[in-house]
């Protein structure tokens, strides 16, 4: 069997377990958040926080326990840090200084799991699995509840309400995440992953050199790190570090279990809306966005430019000879079109096009599929802009799934699609112009130029991928980067509740042979038109300086 | 129509056979062919005489002003674009620096040309206007009480009337302001605001009394109740309309504007931050190049044309002689889901037609055609004239003049009698009326109504029809010859129309105040979606209310005082000029022609209106793609020969490219202007249909387009010195 068609093989693999788990995990996320009845141990948990779960919330409210949450999260992790020292399990390692204190609890609040140190250099276990980990299921179920409350907007009329965060938070992580986790960490553990509670084993290298081997309780933070789409690593060299990733296996299952929440959301949606054709239409353009981009990812680093590349028959530089181009390709698209981030291979050893793909799928603004969450309501918002002129087109005031697109509603949706590119573009464009931000930069020229796009597209967008090839560990980078990073999370989060809320007042308007079908292909096509456009617009010259300045000759 | 009418049909005295002024009074314009949708869009042809381009120019200029360019945010960043360019041409001149300026220039002044010329058909309509509302004298009548003989009067400036004013009017005079008949008929000439020629009549009471001040008296006196304060006229309200004087943005316009105004934000800030990294790159941007980079991004195009689509879109509103009270009325037609069409009118001719001539066991058809015709000599009413029409189509009998028959006495008809006919000179007397006048009649000259009679009388009823009686008195007594059956008759291809309302996902709802049985048979001969049978105006409101509460929007015409809480709560009301001033008042529209037909017309230039938005948003968009190919090769493929592969249309320098993609994107405003003052061509079919073949034209179109027309312009602009490269 060839290469290539193991590669594809692999990818149809994929496509099937997926496909077979979009319907039962989608429906089953559904129920858990319109189900009336609470578990005794939710109950027991509303108790403790002082939540009366059957109180609906207000868009105002939802936001407030939302950002409250999100802030003590903040404060919580940053305290963790900075007090290591004193903490179980700490290994020895010493308290993390305060700006990258500062930006890794940003980063893992914000589902971004931007690292700008290494894991198993900086911290202890109970930092890892108390601070990290939860935060890699609370941040994953925050963005689960700002979805579901978009939808509510849609389906509920003549209210304010949008339902309860705590009670959405606490079912998401409890009933959804958790059980998945499980199952899920078994699976990876059985396939070679490490999971222990060892001090590092110093062992002699080939040349006669020492070595610490660190382990640690991988697996079960692995599961949540992709499931999640957090992507922050228990070590450095992330998901291409053996314990991490042991094999073509465990590789294919990380992918997996990337993509199935946020897949699976698109049902969720299509669910609870009562119309089920209005999921697969927001599956389609995320199946095809992404597909696209593995294809675009594997073609380039297939192709063999310089020496080095083709002895090897291939851009293998950067990647893992046990996943090949196929596995890396796979991986790196479908990271960078969730929020994921968690690499198995250097995108800065990415060939200038391939490269240049990864870096636009995260400007797309993760959407396809997405953050888990955040992809849904990132499309759904996209999908506005899409029938607002769409809709124009066809005599009507535009309206999607029953609800009107009116002023309110454009100005949160635009006001959404213009944060992430104000963030990364105002960094990115300071970065370059301050000296010291750009001594940062390892390769001169337009890769360089990449290499900051990169950074901050990454950050804004909270996937958290590191290009790498830019020194981020400074103090300019952890404060920028922290700021880009809760901005790039929270901003477009208080537009689509704000939306959400606008929508859940507006009477429902019913459907008729003069409204915009917006289940056919035709709008699938128009979403994918619109999002290439519009980013396509925003971050064309960006690009041309980048990727294309480097890529064409 | 009052629906009150057709409560009572069958036995009213419209259907009876009556004559009379107010059976002509009605609606001036009702032609059995609906108009076609076509005939709405080829309004405005011709608008790009270069000669009203030149009237507007001055105009133009003005609004560079940027106290007033400023409420269009995306030609306010190309008007400050343009400023921080000439500080750059004026400082290190070029002809290239020369050209982006005037460029850019000429694109702040096409967009306001545009506006201008949107703006300067609406002031030619309000000085036709103004002409008409001239200095008026006024006859104030002092302490008027109604059916006092001979009051006091004075005569008072028609500025100077207040509310409440009682003022007289008699033939030859204007009437001084806007009121309602208070006593007395006229007919009048409203030809200054509706533009139609032909007298109205205009009577006290009912549903016809609103007099509008500036039309003129043509025969009789009238005395009027003065309802509007000086300056709040009709006229002043229409002047102030198409002018545009106090237009305000719709919501659909606003939300449009917050998307454009953001993708301005976004394609400034993409620019403002690539300075930055073309420094790193080493290949800085002049400040011309920049500030042209920015004006080719921002969505220009749709900017400079909003305001000239709306100004438009209410304009040929107007051209129809709809008066919109305002842009949110024309936009909410374009969302009507609910159409409340009065039957009358709308769906069937104004007036019941003969259909067939049903005798009496004994009698010969034609002997009860003949009959029949013979009652009908004087009867000019359309009912009378469509008997004449079928006893000459099925028994070949030609109309007799009134003068063949020598002493022949005519009974006109009376609402007292209910019935109409002819004493002969032989003392023969025919008599044709309402079934139970007739049979009275009849039963007073010594006669029997047949047996038969009753029965067929009813089966007309029931089918939906009205009957009239035939009977004739030779000799002593009297005797019925038979029955007609009055039919509605459904208008010509309405049917069709229905049909393309219910592909728009418009229901259509037919408003009668016929029972159930002859509502449901016009409904069904009309293909009409629903219909509300013996409908008050308490029905009515119940029926928008409901409608309303499930989300959806309604659009409804009236006339009466008793209409008026109905045409304020619809989304869209369209009182009929004919109406009375309280409906006038509750509409947000007036149609001055009183065609209730026209309902369906201001609901296709209301989508109309909405399409051409959106088909420009998205050209404007789509023509971005080409731009940046255009652009960013020339800014940059010095320092990395390789983007010139970028150049795909192969322009001849980096100047020349620069240059053309501003003369673009200047130029295709222009182009432009007919369509957004035209409208797109719109066919009532789907949104699916509509939205495919507008994506098509415009988002297909709009990508490839530019491509070709800046590849045009950098043929030219080559050959000029200094852009050679």
């Amino acid at each position: 069997m060839s290469p290539a068609l193991a590669g594809w093989l692999q990818v149809g693999l994929l496509l099937v377990a997926l496909g077979v788990c979009w319907r039962p995990l989608g429906d089953y996320i559904a129920r858990v958040v319109t189900s009336a009845s609470h578990w005794r141990a939710e109950r027991g948990l509303y108790r403790v926080m002082g939540v009366d779960p059957a109180a609906d919330q207000q868009w105002g409210a939802y936001l407030r326990s939302m950002l409250a949450f999100s802030a003590i999260s903040v404060l919580f992790l940053y305290g963790m840090l900075r007090l290591q020292h004193y903490l179980l399990l700490s290994l020895g390692m010493p308290d993390v200084p305060p700006a990258l204190a500062w930006n890794t609890a940003a980063s893992f609040t914000t589902n971004t799991n931007w690292q700008n140190y290494s894991g198993e250099s900086t911290l202890g276990y109970l930092v890892q699995m108390s601070g990290l980990a939860v935060q890699n299921f609370l941040s994953a179920a925050v963005g689960i509840a700002v979805a579901v409350a978009l939808v509510r907007g849609f389906i509920r009329s003549r209210t304010g309400t949008l339902g309860n965060f705590w009670v959405d938070l606490t079912r998401v992580t409890i009933r959804v995440l958790l059980p998945l986790a499980i199952i899920g960490g078994l699976v990876l553990a059985a396939g070679g992953v490490v999971d222990n509670f060892t001090s590092p084993h110093t062992i002699s290298t080939l040349t006669g050199g020492h070595q610490a081997m660190v382990g640690g309780p991988v697996a079960s933070q692995e599961v949540i790190k992709e499931m999640g789409n957090n992507g922050g690593g228990f070590f450095n060299a992330n998901s291409a570090h053996p314990f991490e990733n042991p094999s073509p296996f465990t590789n294919l299952f990380e992918i997996f279990l990337i993509l199935v929440i946020p897949f699976a959301l698109t049902r969720t949606f299509g669910a609870m809306v009562k119309d089920k054709r209005q999921g697969y239409a927001l599956l389609a353009i995320m199946a095809i966005l992404w597909l696209a981009s593995v294809a675009g990812v594997t073609f380039f680093e297939a192709q063999h430019a310089g020496q080095a590349a083709q002895a090897a028959h291939a851009a293998m530089e950067g990647k893992e000879v046990r996943f090949g181009i196929p596995g890396s390709s796979l991986f790196a698209a479908s990271t960078t079109v969730t929020s994921t981030g968690a690499v198995n291979s250097f995108h800065d050893s990415f060939t200038p096009f391939g490269g240049g793909i990864v870096l636009f799928n995260m400007m797309m603004g993760e959407v396809v599929p997405g953050g888990v969450g955040a992809g849904l309501y990132g499309i759904l918002i996209l999908a506005i802009i899409t029938v607002f002129v769409g809709g124009l087109m066809v005599g009507r005031t535009p309206e999607y799934i029953g609800k009107k697109i009116r002023p309110a509603e454009m100005k949160y949706a635009a006001l959404y699609i213009l944060t992430t590119p104000a963030i990364v573009l105002f960094f990115a464009a300071l970065s370059i112009a301050l000296s010291g931000p750009r001594a940062s930069i390892l390769n001169p020229g337009p890769h360089g130029l990449t290499e900051i796009m990169y950074a901050f597209t990454s950050m804004a967008n909270n996937n958290g991928s590191a290009f790498a090839g830019l020194t981020t560990a400074t103090t300019w980078y952890n404060t920028t980067g922290g700021i880009a990073m809760l901005l790039g999370r929270f901003a477009p989060q208080i537009f689509a509740l704000a939306l959400a809320g606008s929508l859940a007042r507006q009477q429902a308007v019913p459907a008729s042979a003069g409204t915009m079908p917006t289940h056919r292909l035709l709008f699938v096509g128009m979403v994918i038109g619109v999002i290439l456009i519009i980013v396509g617009l925003t971050f064309f010259p960006a690009l041309a300086l980048g990727p294309f300045a480097e890529g064409l000759h | 129509m009052s629906l009150t009418h057709h409560a009572t049909a069958p036995e009213g005295r419209g259907s009876a056979g009556g004559s009379g002024p107010s059976g002509s009074g009605g609606t001036p314009r009702q032609g059995t062919v609906l108009p076609r949708a076509t005939t709405v869009h080829k309004i405005g042809g011709g608008l790009l005489d270069p000669r009203v381009l030149w009237k507007s120019l001055p105009s133009a200029f003005r609004k560079l002003d940027p106290r007033v360019q400023y409420h269009n945010p995306v030609m306010f960043v190309v008007e400050a674009g343009s400023v921080l360019t000439t500080y750059s041409a004026i400082a290190h001149p070029s002809a290239f620096a020369a050209a982006i300026t005037v460029w850019l220039w000429l694109t702040v002044v096409f967009a306001n040309l545009a506006e201008a010329v949107a703006e300067g058909r609406g002031r030619a309509q309000a000085d036709t206007l103004r002409r008409t509302k001239r200095e008026t004298v006024a006859r104030r009548l002092l302490g008027w009480e109604s059916g006092q003989q001979s009051p006091r009067e004075e005569e008072v400036p028609g500025t100077s009337l207040r509310l409440g004013d009682h003022v007289v009017a008699e033939a030859g005079q204007v009437i001084p302001g806007d009121g309602d008949v208070v006593e007395g008929v006229a007919s009048v000439d409203e030809s200054a605001i509706t533009g139609e020629s032909a007298p109205v009549i205009r009577e006290s009471g009912g549903d016809r009394s609103a007099v509008t001040g500036g039309t003129r008296v043509l025969s009789d006196r009238i005395v009027v109740k003065i309802t509007s304060k000086p300056g709040e006229t009709f006229i002043d309200r229409m002047i102030a309309l198409v002018e545009g004087a106090k237009r305000q943005r719709t919501p659909n316009e606003i939300a449009l504007n917050i998307l454009l105004a953001s993708l301005t934000i976004v394609f400034l800030l993409a620019v403002v931050t690539l300075q930055p990294m073309a420094f790193y790159s080493g290949a800085p941007q002049s400040l011309v190049i920049l500030v042209a980079l920015v004006v080719a991004l921002i969505p220009t195009t749709i900017g400079a044309l909003l305001s000239a689509i709306g100004i438009a879109g209410m304009d040929r509103l107007v051209q129809q002689n709809v008066l919109a009270m305002s842009g949110r009325a024309v936009e909410a037609a374009g969302d009507v889901n609910t159409l409340l069409l009065d039957k009358t009118g709308t769906i069937t001719i104004g007036n019941r037609q003969a259909s067939e001539f049903l005798p009496v066991p004994g009698v010969g058809a034609a002997e009860l055609a003949d009959a029949a015709q013979l009652s009908s000599m004087a009867d000019y009413t359309p009912e009378g004239r469509s008997i004449a029409v079928l006893a000459k189509d099925q028994y070949g009998l030609l109309e007799r003049n009134e003068g063949e028959l020598r002493g022949a006495q005519f009974v006109a008809f009376s609402a007292q009698t209910r019935m109409s006919g002819v004493d002969l000179a032989g003392g023969r007397q025919v008599r044709k009326g309402a079934a139970s006048a007739v049979r009275d009649w009849i039963r007073r000259c010594g006669g029997n109504p047949a047996a038969g009679l009753g029965a067929m009388v009813d089966a007309i009823s029931a089918a939906g029809g009205t009957p009239l009686v035939v009977a004739e008195r030779t000799g002593g007594t009297a005797r019925a010859l038979g029955v007609i059956h009055l039919k509605d008759i459904v208008k010509q291809g309405i049917a069709e129309r229905f049909g393309e309302m219910r592909t728009m996902g418009i229901r259509t709802v037919m408003i009668t105040g016929d029972n159930p049985l002859t509502a449901k048979a016009i409904a069904d001969e009309s293909g009409v979606d629903d219909f509300l049978a013996e409908a008050t105006p308490e029905d009515k409101m119940e029926l928008i209310k409901k409608e309303q509460q499930g989300g959806r929007l309604v659009a409804m015409t009236g006339d009466g005082t008793n209409d008026a809480p109905a045409l304020a709560q619809a989304d869209v009301g369209v009182a009929m000029n004919t109406g009375t001033m309280a409906a006038k008042e509750a509409g947000n529209m007036v149609d001055l022609d009183s065609n209730p037909t026209k309902l369906i017309q201001i609901v296709e230039i209301g989508k109309q209106l909405l399409i051409t938005r959106g088909a420009l948003t998205t050209f404007s968009i789509a023509n971005d793609v080409a731009k940046y190919f255009a652009m960013l090769p020339a800014m940059f493929a010095s320092v990395f020969p390789g983007l010139s592969r970028l150049n795909i249309m192969a322009l001849h320098s980096p100047q020349s490219a620069i240059t053309s993609a501003i003369i673009f994107n200047a130029l295709i405003i222009i182009a432009l202007i007919p369509l957004a003052l035209r409208g797109v061509r719109y066919r009532p079919s789907s949104a699916s249909a509509l939205l495919r073949r507008n994506l098509w034209i415009y988002g297909i179109g709009g990508l490839i387009i530019p491509f070709i027309g800046i590849k045009l312009i950098d043929l030219i602009v080559m050959n000029i010195p200094g852009f050679g490269g």
